[in-house]
């Protein structure tokens, strides 16, 4: 009743191929900008903005940028983690090395070096497919982790192998205070949503969704899988490592190589699979059950007034994500993305049967 | 993405509600930062027992701080930076005063932040070595030792076993550490002794960790090093044993640093660990009155955190003293600032600046040869550079050497070189004489 | 040259110990298609339970002789993977047959996750002892030809024999018994073995279980070595290499690839390792894996992937 397109004509092509042709998605898109740039920043509380949205929005960032490889190229990548460390060395790098250096043109840069590192990783692509893939990528996690421990320049020197970042601004306004940095991470998550989905709307986006499907066929009917493949480990390498910055920079402050380890990799992973591989919204979905579980399955405990010890609600919560994980798996396995879009469905025909 | 937001918005209601009750009044709030799973966890268990029990004691003996009660709360970290600031941010805002983070990686990401918040850190035995000097690092207390001084101290050990310093010139020392910042620390000391004495410093490091070291061994075995130095936290000390063990190489020869000369890392290697040297900074065993009354007032009423076996051992006294120093820094800052008030984080700041546990004090604490005295100022927050070494004979732990010091003329200028440096990179000045009396 | 045939016979002995991680994982794919991440969880739990009821069954019949004790905490650690296969099959592979590759895998992941907080729960999270009268002492042989001797670790070879032994009776397992007849054809074509009256989700109960009783021999063996704790399910990371060097879906690639990727380790550390600082053995492994999966993409044993369009 509510949601229905009905005397919503497009007169355009333009209108047409928007990327939300009905009015009342675009009324809720404006509602969720709303509440996310004004009202979250005024009634939620520090704490929640450093815990909960700094991490979602910035591993939404990340998850975006894996989504591109996994769900729309098919490309199974265990060596997010990776990418993510080169963005943050990288930044941190240019940051430090170079006074002056403005902010975003530091991340930007680490996503840059993250791509070069995301195509040299990527070639193996050609050439091997699926599980294979997945562990082979796992060589770049690892190296990266190697390197960023052993190779002094990458730490600029830091005999302990642990990197900080200080007095963040942008054209001389301060990325301090929480709210300063959800802001920040929030343009910064919004300009490469936007862009993702255009991409993945175009031509390119189409390409990889070919080689996803069936690759050979693709080949065959004029798709060059090089460009593809490459293209996409490129794009994603790009937004994991500035991804990457933002966590080092925004979230952490002060890291080591440990930040950015397999854990990492899985944990993207799970974002990208349990919100709906192949679908944009999929990765804010993902990203947000991820980061909330945890802390929710933390603090579950000590809500109905259990008195357990740590140790126990911490293998509590392994137990629970793990149970969940598979719960999930086996209930929707195309993601929390695909009930998402059942209940649109539903919703366009409420309240009627059919 | 409404809805999800709006789900978010009540389980964060609730999370506010039901995390437990905001400080009150007349309660001084202790978040402990602890590990009990992961590959930490062997290590980490005892001293967050440690420490726990220390509040349980205090309250049931002495009824908390002159009359101010002490609550805390535990949080899970799993030695996880993440976890680690998660946990900050999360109990600092219910009156947090002081804070030991159980991990350099944490403290790192730690040091940064609590200068805004204004709560000290104590990072006993560990952490950034640098923050020894108290004119930059004015919010972290490397208390008792940091790893220069415990490298400093193996060497000098290692010196007088040769019959002096300077016979240790064409020696090898090789150095199998945890790859991680943690295990990286002590370079820049070891570097400069091994310029000073001539000795050959080999670096064999392990991936964290460190469950697989059979190439570390296969190398100690290829350089047949005179003395390996540990640098091992957790699982990596006992793993590191058994594969010396392995490849037979003396296990005599073999000295510690002060977090990887514990029980749990000799254990269940056993004999195979004979004669394996660490550093300490504390004693062990029941016998110290500290531990009595732990025993009488805590595990004998059924309050105990951990088995009382555990109760003694050479972490769970380690955490003893941490807490220690943390309520006393509170007791310290309450003669300044009110005696019965509720502290806030930079009041024990200026008491953890002003500690001055002399052998009488120590005693009446009931720690009287645990640890030796120790007293802190605004330049050093260090309090006391002293420690020993103990060797496991299959079966305990007994000390084996005397009383040894860091020696401050070759630490002093490289703790205020990187000092500077880091007040360099941070922007930040040096500490006026004013601000050391506020 | 005799400290290189000591990193040598060091590279070997440990390869073996890979290949029996491996083994678990090619054992799984091969009949039920699922890359099974939580290897090395049931490894580790396997481990977990076998040293605690070596502890706790003494304490519990009141006994005190040793062997008696491990055979027991055996047969008791055998049953306990045998029911975790069945969990697994019944609440989880059941109801995601057919789901793509990558589904399975993640749900290995939830498993991984799953067990490993649930052996942490049951049996703690402390260092355990496994003591299987292994030896621990090292001894030298060949000491006329090589000075000084060549080190071998008694512990390594009983645990390399060991794991030859249980290949060997997998092989005839596998080969002469129907059971093993009704596995390979399962992994050969799933419809085809239901279409003859193979009952499916038995069999699967069946191949986990066995790969299971491979777990917890590997985490014996790792166990006895290293101690048991936690971080002992990442040995299983090492063990990846092997798998696709030698191919997801064979048992001899499972050997020769565990053995290719042991010495290449051990001698890259030893000897490349300390132009670069050292630590590399970890990706060295990987990328080795790589640089042959760039010449054969299946992995050197594996099936040849065909792909229909």
């Amino acid at each position: 009743m509510l949601y229905r397109e009905n005397g919503q004509f497009k007169s355009s092509y333009r209108s047409d191929q928007q990327i939300f042709p009905i009015l009342q998605d675009r009324i809720a898109m404006v509602a969720l900008l709303v509440l996310a740039v004004v009202i979250v920043p005024l009634i939620a509380s520090p704490y929640l903005l450093t815990a909960i949205f700094i991490p979602f929005l910035i591993l939404a960032l990340a998850a975006l940028g894996l989504n591109i490889l996994v769900g729309y190229c098919g490309q199974i990548s265990l060596g997010t983690g990776a990418f993510m460390a080169v963005g943050a060395y990288a930044a941190y790098n240019v940051q430090t090395r170079i006074d002056g250096m403005p902010l975003i043109a530091s991340l930007l840069f680490g996503g840059l070096a993250s791509t070069v590192l995301g195509v040299l990783f990527g070639v193996p692509s050609l050439r091997i497919k699926g599980l294979y893939l997945a562990v082979a990528t796992l060589a770049a996690q690892f190296f990266v982790d190697w390197a960023c421990l052993r190779l002094g320049w990458v730490t600029n020197g830091s005999s302990s192998g642990s990197v900080s970042v200080a007095g963040l601004n942008v054209l001389g306004l301060p990325i301090e205070s929480p709210v300063q940095k959800y802001l920040f991470a929030l343009v910064f998550l919004a300009v490469f949503a936007l862009l993702a989905k255009n991409l993945v709307r175009g031509a390119i986006g189409r390409e990889w969704m070919a080689i996803r499907d069936m690759d050979v066929a693709a080949a065959v009917i004029g798709i060059r899988p090089v460009y593809a493949k490459l293209t996409a480990f490129a794009v994603s390498s790009f937004i994991v490592g500035v991804a990457g910055g933002l966590w080092g920079f925004i979230h952490l402050g002060s890291w080591e190589p440990a930040a950015f380890n397999i854990d990492r990799s899985f944990q993207l992973l799970f974002m990208v699979i349990i919100g709906g591989l192949g679908s944009i919204m999929g990765s804010f979905f993902g990203a947000a059950f991820i980061v909330v579980l945890p802390i929710i399955l933390d603090g579950l405990p000590y809500w109905f007034g259990i008195p357990i010890d740590t140790a126990t609600a911490s293998h509590l919560t392994f137990m629970i994500f793990g149970a969940l994980i598979v719960f999930f798996l086996i209930v929707e396995p195309h993601g929390i993305a695909r009930l998402w879009s059942t209940a649109k469905e539903k919703l366009r025909l409420w309240p009627f049967p059919h | 993405m409404k809805s999800l937001m709006k789900s978010l918005a009540l389980a964060a209601a609730l999370m506010a509600t039901a995390t437990g009750v905001f400080a009150q009044a007349k309660e001084q709030f202790f978040p402990l930062l602890a590990y009990r799973t992961g590959p930490y966890a062997p290590n980490g268990t005892p001293w967050a027992n440690g420490k726990q029990d220390y509040i349980k004691m205090i309250n049931a003996r002495d009824g908390g701080v002159n009359g101010v009660k002490i609550t805390f709360e535990e949080c899970e970290t799993g030695y996880a930076t993440d976890k680690g600031v998660e946990c900050y941010e999360r109990l600092k805002g219910k009156g947090a005063s002081v804070i030991d983070p159980q991990a350099t990686g944490i403290t790192f990401a730690l040091t940064d932040k609590v200068a805004a918040d204004k709560i000290p850190l104590i990072t006993l035995g560990y952490g950034l070595s640098a923050s020894q000097d108290g004119n930059v690092f004015k919010w972290n207390f490397p208390l008792m030792g940091s790893y220069w001084t415990a490298a400093d101290m193996l060497i000098q050990h290692i010196g007088k076993k040769e019959g002096g310093l300077d016979k240790l010139k064409g020696k090898k020392i090789a150095i199998v550490y945890h790859d991680s910042p943690f295990g990286k620390e002590p370079m820049p000391l070891l570097e400069e002794r091994s310029k000073m004495h001539g000795f050959e410093l080999i670096k064999i490091p392990v991936t964290a960790p460190g469950v697989e070291q059979k190439s570390a061994w296969l190398q100690v075995r290829q350089n047949r090093p005179d003395y390996v130095l540990l640098w091992g936290w957790g699982v990596m000390n006992s793993t590191a044993l058994k594969e010396a063990q392995a490849t037979g190489y003396p296990r005599e020869k073999m000295y510690g640093v002060w977090w990887s000369g514990a029980e749990p890392d000799v254990k269940d290697v056993g004999d195979g660990a004979k004669g394996y040297n660490a550093l300490n900074l504390n004693t062990s065993g029941q016998s110290p009155k500290v531990i009595q009354d732990i025993l009488k007032y805590v595990h004998d009423k059924g309050q105990g955190t951990g088995p009382k076996d555990e109760v003694g051992s050479v972490l769970y006294t380690r955490g003893l003293i941490i807490q220690m120093l943390g309520i006393e820094a509170v007791r310290r800052a309450q003669e300044r600032f009110g005696k019965g008030k509720v502290m806030t984080g930079e009041q024990v700041r200026w008491g953890l600046e002003n500690l001055a546990l002399d052998q009488k004090k120590l005693d009446a604490l009931g720690f009287s040869g645990v640890m030796r005295p120790l007293s802190t100022s605004c330049q050093d927050h260090m309090g006391s550079t002293w420690a020993r070494v103990h060797t496991w004979d299959g079966s305990k732990w007994s000390f084996t050497s005397d009383w040894l010091q860091a020696d401050e003329q070759i630490i002093k200028p490289m703790v205020k070189v990187a000092a500077d440096k880091y007040a360099g990179e941070k922007k930040l000045t040096r500490r006026t004489p004013a601000d050391c009396q506020s | 040259m005799g400290f290189f045939l000591e990193t040598l016979f060091g590279g070997l002995m440990v390869g073996m110990l890979y290949s029996l991680i491996a083994l678990g994982f090619v054992l799984i794919y091969k009949a039920s298609g699922v890359f099974n991440f939580a290897q090395g969880a049931m490894v580790l739990f396997a481990a977990m339970a076998m040293a605690r009821f070596y502890e706790w069954i003494p304490k519990w019949f009141g006994f005190d002789n040793k062997i008696l004790a491990n055979v027991l905490a055996f047969a008791a650690a055998v049953l306990v993977m045998i029911a975790v296969a069945w969990v697994i099959e019944r609440l989880v592979l059941r109801h995601l047959v057919n789901q793509e590759h990558i589904t399975l895998l993640m749900a290995t992941l939830g498993i991984t996750y799953f067990l490993e907080g649930f052996g942490q729960t049951l049996f703690g999270s402390g260092i355990y002892k496994i003591d299987v009268g292994m030896p621990k002492d090292p001894v030298l042989v060949l000491e006329g030809l090589f000075a000084g001797g060549v080190l071998i670790n008694k512990e390594d070879l009983y645990a390399a024999v060991i794991a030859a032994v249980l290949v060997a009776l997998l092989a005839l397992f596998f080969q002469k018994t129907a059971t093993g007849r009704a596995l390979r054809a399962v992994a050969d074509d799933h419809q085809a073995a239901q279409s003859i009256g193979i009952p499916l989700g038995r069999i699967w109960i069946i191949v986990w279980s066995v790969a299971g009783v491979v777990a917890l021999v590997a985490g014996v063996i790792w166990g006895s070595k290293l101690g048991v704790q936690f971080s002992l399910s990442l040995v299983a990371l090492k063990a990846l290499p092997v798998v696709i060097l030698g191919g997801l879906t064979s048992v001899p690639g499972a050997i020769i690839g565990g053995l290719i990727i042991g010495v290449g380790e051990k001698l890259s550390e030893i000897y490349i390792g300390p132009m670069f600082g050292g630590g590399i053995e970890i990706w060295f492994a990987y990328v080795l894996a790589l640089v042959f999966l760039l010449v054969r993409p299946q992995g050197l044993f594996g099936e040849k992937i065909i792909d229909r369009v």
